[in-house]
């Protein structure tokens, strides 16, 4: 017997090539030859490395980033050409770097190897040959026929065989996958032989594909990491194994993203890199017209080796040139990209750490997937909300509901069934309920058609969705109780306490684009019934329009109030009628190619002609704070866009809910109800409502440059905008060439509303919007916010996605880059972690290009009183050591500590946040201000002991300082100011932020005092040798350290007078110019793996 | 009514199934420690620099900066300094036709002599310096041109000097020491002070050479290989540098203590300065009685036993006669830096009086947002 089984998904018609499953590795037949299939084998290895590769792997992998790729060849130049300074300069940071990011990657490495061999290890019982074997999950060949029992996790993909329940059926959860906990119903295989272990049957399915969230496998797939629930065993055949299982092809990492930060470090490393290029070629050309005059080239006192007389001209000058490169590439130090990261890794602890974050309900904080980005936190410009589980709570209540236009409201829970009637309700006044028997159609419909599942307590219901909970439970109150579902038999406890029972048919699954789902049951009568609930939108066109008005007027008022509402049909089905429906359903289901649109084509068949009994309001609460969140935010100037698949009316009250529409507030509205409202085309409709909004909110209104300096609390008039999914699409895709006119017309207007509401949208179309928006002029930051699986799309699309731990699983959070359990927690995020965040690492940005030019300055400087020669002014273990230990400790506590404005401030006053906002730290204007206060602190180190030494005699016994000394002093001065310069900035003094900087200019003083106290074996020369020592004992060069101290600092601290506390660059700002010329960035992907915990790696690896 | 059973676990997306890793996911649900560095809370001291705060300090550093810097430019003022360049680049100059006629291979030493006057008594003790310019001692190939480990008297080293020394390192197969391009042009010129008295009699001044050179450079950073007995035997096998006319053990064989690597005109040459016109202690003129000055006002002669060439690449020699005080020599680039810096901060203070002033006037009723 041959089991054709076919795995077909929509639109993967280019691989169809399948493979053919032996199962059991029995031939089918004795004739044919038996030739075992080769498939790959159930290792599942998600390690990057093996003990053997690491090495040589890792190092290549690392020196692909372009940055490690420069100071390799910085350090290989060093190397072989004769440099001014020795390969242990730039080779020693070099090579802490790597081994750090290497021991993180191989620790990292270590734990996939221990998540990997325990998943590989794993005992399972393989059924050989009537015997059951019990094997490490690493063996398991494809074919293999496996036994899985109750609360065990799948090993590989496999075809379900046989179950032990009864049914045929078997329940998993697939919350390691998607982290929808609901339970899953599964089939095996229809038809087959009871005794697996003589069945011999081949399988034909699809080779391997990633696509898991499309649908969770047809119903007899099982799949490896989902766990068998409330199902003794299984046996199964395994098709899909190890690397190729649905999990495994779908473990990748989500694309990484640049924070506008990086592109402005890129930016400025551009320009260094320029500064760092010209100074080379400066000096070079310098040095060949100095030595073009007689007698400088070669003096007597000072001749070359032959060797170096007899190289070519224009090597020399090429060698000579990179050696100035050497002698320079400080100014872009391999340090600033360990200290950056430090900063994002370390830095995003904070947010873990907040318990602010804590949420007592889940038992859980925040979470940072990617510290990456904890900058793009304090720059959002829009903020995209899903509404449901993020806005509101996603914890439904059964409110009310409305049968055949009679309103029933629930009062108290013990009374019985309760309705009333409201006045504005029911078209036939003189009624006061409907008819008992349509009240009792209407609940046994809410019983009956929905996917629910009664776990072992009676009261206790599982399912995919909240909505359906909460009707069976609203159901239950009014007297009939969901008892539960045995084998495809419905059993319901009505209001006289009989057990009526149902035989389910079919589900016709809930999908959201048809926003409705059926099931068709066979009553005990024998009548075959079909009961429809889903939208109003998609239930009104499909019943008799006659029942639709009063239900709608019902629909519509708890629409407004911001009730989510269903409408209930059904439908009776004649035996004829049912028997080509379930041929048709059953046809589609096994359809080998295009089985969506088949099943999407009988579902609609099926569902037409249906009589509305009702419809239920559900209530969604709102968030905690989400008004206050949301008013928060929209005081610091973000725009809030509400992306909802739910109905705009629903949509609107949440908005008002959330003042995120006020009463003032004038709402443009681009739905299809006003398009449809002129009664002309569409098209013409939304052009001409385009044109005239866009009068309204962009050209009538002040412009948003003027709103941005000026006050903005007053901003004359505020506008909301709401469009749904059909009108987006039609302003989106519009066939004629007015698309992207429209575009930017509606882009125009939502960006001079304060709210844009968009509702029945697809995800997609979330993804899209965002999308629009990120691409849009100014490219604005956006951040993305929400908790189901819908808004993934949206997630991944954004600048930044945050993930709400909320109950729609966990895949929001997964594929989020943070991860917060409720929504008020985004204000604090953003205020507070984002506005600190962004002004930490901006300074920390500009402080490094900024100490490290008036570091090399005086260096490049010194060429021109050194006959171009090369010579380093500052010692070797100086060129080292000053940025790995002299300054890099302060701007690292500072950049982690840093509070120029207390998180309370931050938090009660809102706009603080706009005045950061378009990198505002990280523009030219600020650049080149540090630029300048660089090159005018290198100036003052150079030339003011350049003054000095004008005559060397420094000490009162007359003895004289060299070139060393002329060098200590410099580097003493520029340790100082640099250091002091950052605690003139510092506004939060912890005692670590004392420790380190105080620290760390005592660091200096003892390490000059020790490198200059001995004689150091090791080295040629003995250069430093009491240098700083007796520097220290010359009161002169105590008086000129002092003195330059003083001058660099001056303006420093004539400006922090001036400038007004708070604001640090908001006087003026450039809008336009931002991040020209960005570069791809050399940093690439140290996602710090370390923030990956265990449990990550668990879930997504195993 | 609690009755849907969403539970944490579950949520939490770690099977309860055996692969799931115990541990991890109770350490990660634990609740955030509350400690104030966690929290951010940390005690912080929070300065913020307004008119206020600065202008005291503008006024205390403007009233510290200046008095300091009247004192050091006084102090600077008042340092003796007398300077004669000897070069020989005019004809006039009596040392012309030594800096003309000079070679290397002359066995005669050319000699001149230069005929000054001071005007003013030097009081003090008096140093003579010597000063080259145009002379890259700061010059790359120069600086590195030495092996500090011979200098300190290791043996391997001084019969296998550093490859840095090239192309001073061996001459004659044999190994150069001292080696290297530092050692090799060793300042030989000698200059000796004379006093014209009224009578015309010249008294030659004594010349103390010890003491010119950084007491831990004379004592530990240089040494002779072998202690400083019989230094001909120490130095066997090596050669003296091509341009010596003698070798380093024969630099002062009057005096064991400054022979050899120890040599304090050697030590001094040896400490490279940073800029191309320089000067380099060269003889100290103790002052000998409190009654008299070290160096009374009137004629005075130089005589130069001129052997350094620097006519080629354009150099200049100098001798600088200076007396020291407790800044050093004469620089009166300190006392105006500080007068300048002191008198900028106490203006500024003065403007930013001026300017708070109006400021919180203005600023009283008008509150400034944040």
């Amino acid at each position: 017997m041959a089991v054709n089984f076919n795995e077909m998904l929509k639109g993967d018609e280019r691989r169809v090539d399948s493979r053919t499953i032996y199962v059991g590795h029995r031939p089918c037949s004795a004739s044919e030859p038996f030739i075992p299939p080769k498939f790959c084998d159930n290792r599942i290895v998600s390690s990057k490395y093996t003990v053997w590769n690491f090495l040589p792997k890792n190092l290549f992998e690392q020196f692909r980033r372009i940055a490690n790729f420069y100071f390799l060849i910085i350090f290989l130049v060093q190397v072989i050409v004769d440099t001014p300074t020795s390969p242990v300069t730039s080779g020693l940071p070099l090579c802490f770097v790597i081994t750090v990011t290497a021991i993180k990657q191989g620790y990292e490495d270590w734990l996939r190897h221990k998540a990997d061999n325990e998943v590989n290890k794993y005992p399972v019982t393989v059924l050989e040959n009537g015997l059951r074997l019990r094997k490490e999950s690493e063996k398991i060949k494809v074919g293999d026929v496996l036994e899985v029992e109750e609360e065990e996790t799948f090993p590989c993909d496999l075809i379900l065989l046989r179950s032990s329940r009864d049914d045929d059926t078997c329940f998993v959860t697939t919350a390691s996958l998607d982290g929808e906990s609901n339970h899953k119903t599964h089939y095996t295989v229809p038809d087959i032989e009871k005794d697996l272990e003589s069945l011999s049957a081949t399988l034909e399915c699809e080779q391997p594909q990633p696509d898991l969230y499309k649908s969770l496998g047809p119903e007899n797939l099982l799949l490896k990491g989902a766990t068998l629930k409330n199902t003794e065993k299984v046996c199964g055949v395994a098709i899909y194994t190890g690397m190729e299982t649905k999990m495994a092809l779908n473990y990748q990492g989500k694309s990484q993203k640049r924070s506008a930060v990086e592109k402005s470090i890129n930016a400025f490393l551009l320009v260094y890199l320029c500064i760092l290029l010209s100074k080379a070629l400066v000096c070079t050309t310098l040095k060949y017209l100095w030595q073009s005059k007689p007698g400088q080239d070669e003096p007597w006192y000072n001749e070359k080796t032959q060797k170096v007389r007899d190289t070519n001209l224009y090597l020399k000058m090429f060698t000579d040139f990179l050696s100035f490169m050497v002698l320079f590439n400080f100014i872009i130090p391999v340090s600033m990209y360990v200290t950056v990261e430090m900063q994002k890794f370390l830095g995003s602890f904070f947010i873990t750490w907040d318990k602010d974050f804590f949420d007592p309900e889940i038992k859980e904080g925040a979470l940072v997937n990617t510290s990456d980005l904890n900058e793009e936190l304090g720059q959002v410009e829009y903020v995209f909300t899903d509404k449901t589980g993020t806005l509101t709570q996603n914890n439904m209540e059964f409110i009310e509901c409305c049968i055949d236009g009679f309103q029933y409201k629930h009062r108290d829970v013990n009374s019985e069934v309760d309705g009333f009637c409201v006045t504005d309700g029911p078209v036939n006044s003189l009624k006061e309920k409907a008819g008992r028997e349509r009240e009792e159609l209407f609940l046994r419909a809410l019983c009956l058609c929905h996917t629910v599942q009664v776990k072992e307590s009676p009261e206790g219901f599982i399912a995919s969705s909240p909505d359906e909970v909460a009707l069976v439970k609203g159901a239950m109150r009014y007297g009939f109780t969901f008892l539960g579902l045995e084998s495809k038999a419905m059993k319901i406890l009505n209001r006289s306490h009989e057990i009526e029972v149902y035989d389910l048919l079919h589900v016709l699954n809930f999908d959201p684009v048809r926003r409705r789902m059926s099931v068709i049951v066979k009553c005990k009568s024998g009548d075959i019934v079909l009961f429809c609930k889903g939208a109003d939108s998609s239930i009104f066109p499909r019943v008799r329009q006659e029942e639709v008005e009063p239900i709608r007027v019902h629909v519509e008022r708890n629409a407004k109030e911001g009730y989510r509402t269903l409408c209930v049909a059904y439908k009776l089905l004649g035996t004829e009628e049912y028997a080509r429906v379930d041929a048709a359903l059953r046809e589609a289901r096994l359809a080998l190619q295009g089985r969506e649109e088949k099943l999407m084509a009988v579902y609609n068949e099926v569902e037409t002609g249906m009589s509305l009994i009702g419809a239920t309001a559900v209530e969604d609460r709102l968030q905690e704070e989400a008004a206050e969140t949301m008013q928060a935010l929209q005081g610091a100037g973000i725009k809030i866009w509400v992306l909802t698949g739910d109905k705009m009316e629903t949509a609107k009250s949440t908005c008002f809910a959330c003042r995120l529409f006020q009463m003032t507030t004038e709402l443009l509205e681009l739905t299809v109800r006003t398009l449809d409202e002129g009664g002309r085309k569409r098209e013409e409709r939304l052009h001409e409502l385009l044109l005239e909004y866009h009068k309204k909110a962009v050209q009538d209104a002040p412009s948003v440059e003027n709103s941005i300096s000026g006050n903005w609390s007053v901003t004359s008039h505020e506008y909301g905008f709401i469009i749904d999914g059909a009108t987006l699409s039609m302003v989106l895709n519009s066939t004629d060439s007015n698309s992207s006119h429209y575009r930017t017309l509606f882009l125009q207007i939502c960006q001079n509303c304060t709210a844009v509401l968009c509702c029945r949208m697809a995800p997609l179309q979330k993804a899209q919007i965002v999308k629009l928006v990120k691409n849009s002029k100014g490219s604005p930051i956006t951040l993305s916010i929400g908790d189901g699986a819908n808004d993934v799309s949206m997630i991944l699309e954004a600048h930044v996605g945050i993930g709400i731990k909320g109950k729609e699983g966990r895949q929001a959070v997964r594929n989020s880059d943070y991860a917060i359990p409720k929504l008020k927690h985004l204000k604090k995020l953003l205020l507070a972690h984002g506005h600190l965040y962004y002004v930490r690492i901006a300074h920390l940005v500009q402080y490094f290009f900024y100490k490290n030019l008036c570091f090399i300055l005086p260096q490049f400087l010194y060429q021109f009183f050194c006959g171009h020669s090369q010579q380093p002014l500052y010692d070797a273990a100086y060129l080292t050591m000053y940025n790995i230990c002299f300054t890099s400790m302060p701007i690292l506590a500072y950049s982690l500590l840093e509070q120029h404005i207390s998180i309370q401030a931050l938090l009660s006053n809102a706009p603080l946040y706009r005045e950061i906002r378009k990198n505002a730290m990280l523009r030219w204007r600020p650049f080149l201000y540090w630029t300048l206060l660089g090159v005018f602190h290198g100036l003052v180190f150079f030339f003011g002991v350049r003054c000095l030494f004008r005559n060397s005699a420094l000490q009162d016994d007359g003895q004289v300082y060299g070139n060393w000394s002329y060098g200590t002093i410099v580097f003493t001065v520029l340790v100082f100011t640099v250091t002091l310069k950052l605690a003139l900035d510092t506004r939060h003094w912890t005692w670590i932020n004392h420790f380190v900087i105080w620290g760390s200019l005592a660091f200096y003083v003892l390490f000059s005092f020790f490198w200059g106290g001995i004689i150091w074996p090791f080295l040629r020369q003995q250069r430093m040798y009491f240098v700083f020592a007796t520097m220290l004992s010359s009161l002169s060069a105590w008086l000129v350290i002092i003195v330059l101290i003083v001058l660099s600092l001056l303006p420093e601290i004539l400006l922090a007078v001036f400038r007004k506390p708070f604001t640090p660059f908001t006087q003026q700002r450039n809008p336009v110019e931002s991040n020209v010329g960005a570069v791809p960035s050399p940093l690439s992907s140290t996602r710090p793996l370390l923030m990956r915990t265990f449990t990550d790696e668990s879930n997504t690896v195993i | 009514m609690m009755a849907s059973s969403y539970n944490a676990k579950e949520e939490d997306g770690h099977h309860s199934g055996p692969s799931s890793h115990g541990g991890a996911g109770a350490v990660k649900s634990k609740k955030p420690d509350n400690t104030a560095f966690k929290q951010q809370r940390l005690p912080a001291w929070q300065p913020i620099l307004t008119a206020g705060t600065v202008l005291p300090a503008f006024f205390v550093i403007g009233l510290i900066f200046i008095p300091i810097g009247i004192g050091l430019y006084v102090t600077s003022n008042n340092i003796k300094e007398f300077e004669i360049d000897y070069t020989g680049v005019d004809v006039s100059s009596p040392c012309f036709s030594c800096a003309k006629n000079y070679s290397w291979d002359s066995t005669t030493s050319c000699t001149c002599s230069v005929n000054f006057t001071l005007e003013q008594p030097f009081e003090s003790n008096v140093f003579m310096y010597y000063g080259l310019s145009n002379f890259y001692q700061n010059h790359r190939r120069y600086v590195k041109s030495r092996d500090d480990s011979q200098l300190n008297g290791d043996r391997s080293a001084l019969t296998n000097p550093s490859k840095e020394c090239e192309p001073y390192r061996t001459s004659e197969g044999q190994p150069i020491a001292p080696c290297g391009a530092i050692a090799n042009s060793l300042f030989n010129d000698t200059l000796v002070l004379y006093h014209v008295d009224s009578n015309g009699t010249k008294i030659s001044i004594p010349l103390a050479k010890k003491g010119i050179a950084w007491w831990t450079d004379k004592h530990v950073k240089f040494r002779n290989p072998g202690g400083n007995d019989n230094l001909t035997i120490a130095f066997q096998g090596t050669n003296k540098p091509v341009n010596w006319r003698k070798p380093v053990f024969e630099l002062d064989p009057d005096d064991r203590d400054n022979n050899g690597f120890i040599n304090e005109d050697f030590i001094v040459w040896m400490r490279t300065a940073a800029l191309p016109t320089f000067r380099k202690l060269y003889r100290i003129i103790h002052k000998k009685s409190s009654s008299t000055p070290t160096l009374a006002s009137g004629r005075y002669i130089l005589d130069i036993t001129y052997n350094y060439p620097v006519l080629s690449f354009d150099g200049r020699k100098r001798m600088i006669l200076s007396t020291i005080s407790w800044m050093g020599g004469k620089n009166p680039f300190l006392g105006i830096a500080y007068i300048t810096v002191g008198s900028i901060c106490f203006f500024l203070g003065v403007v930013l009086l001026i300017i708070h002033h109006k400021y919180d006037s203005r600023n009283s009723s008008a509150d400034i947002p944040n």
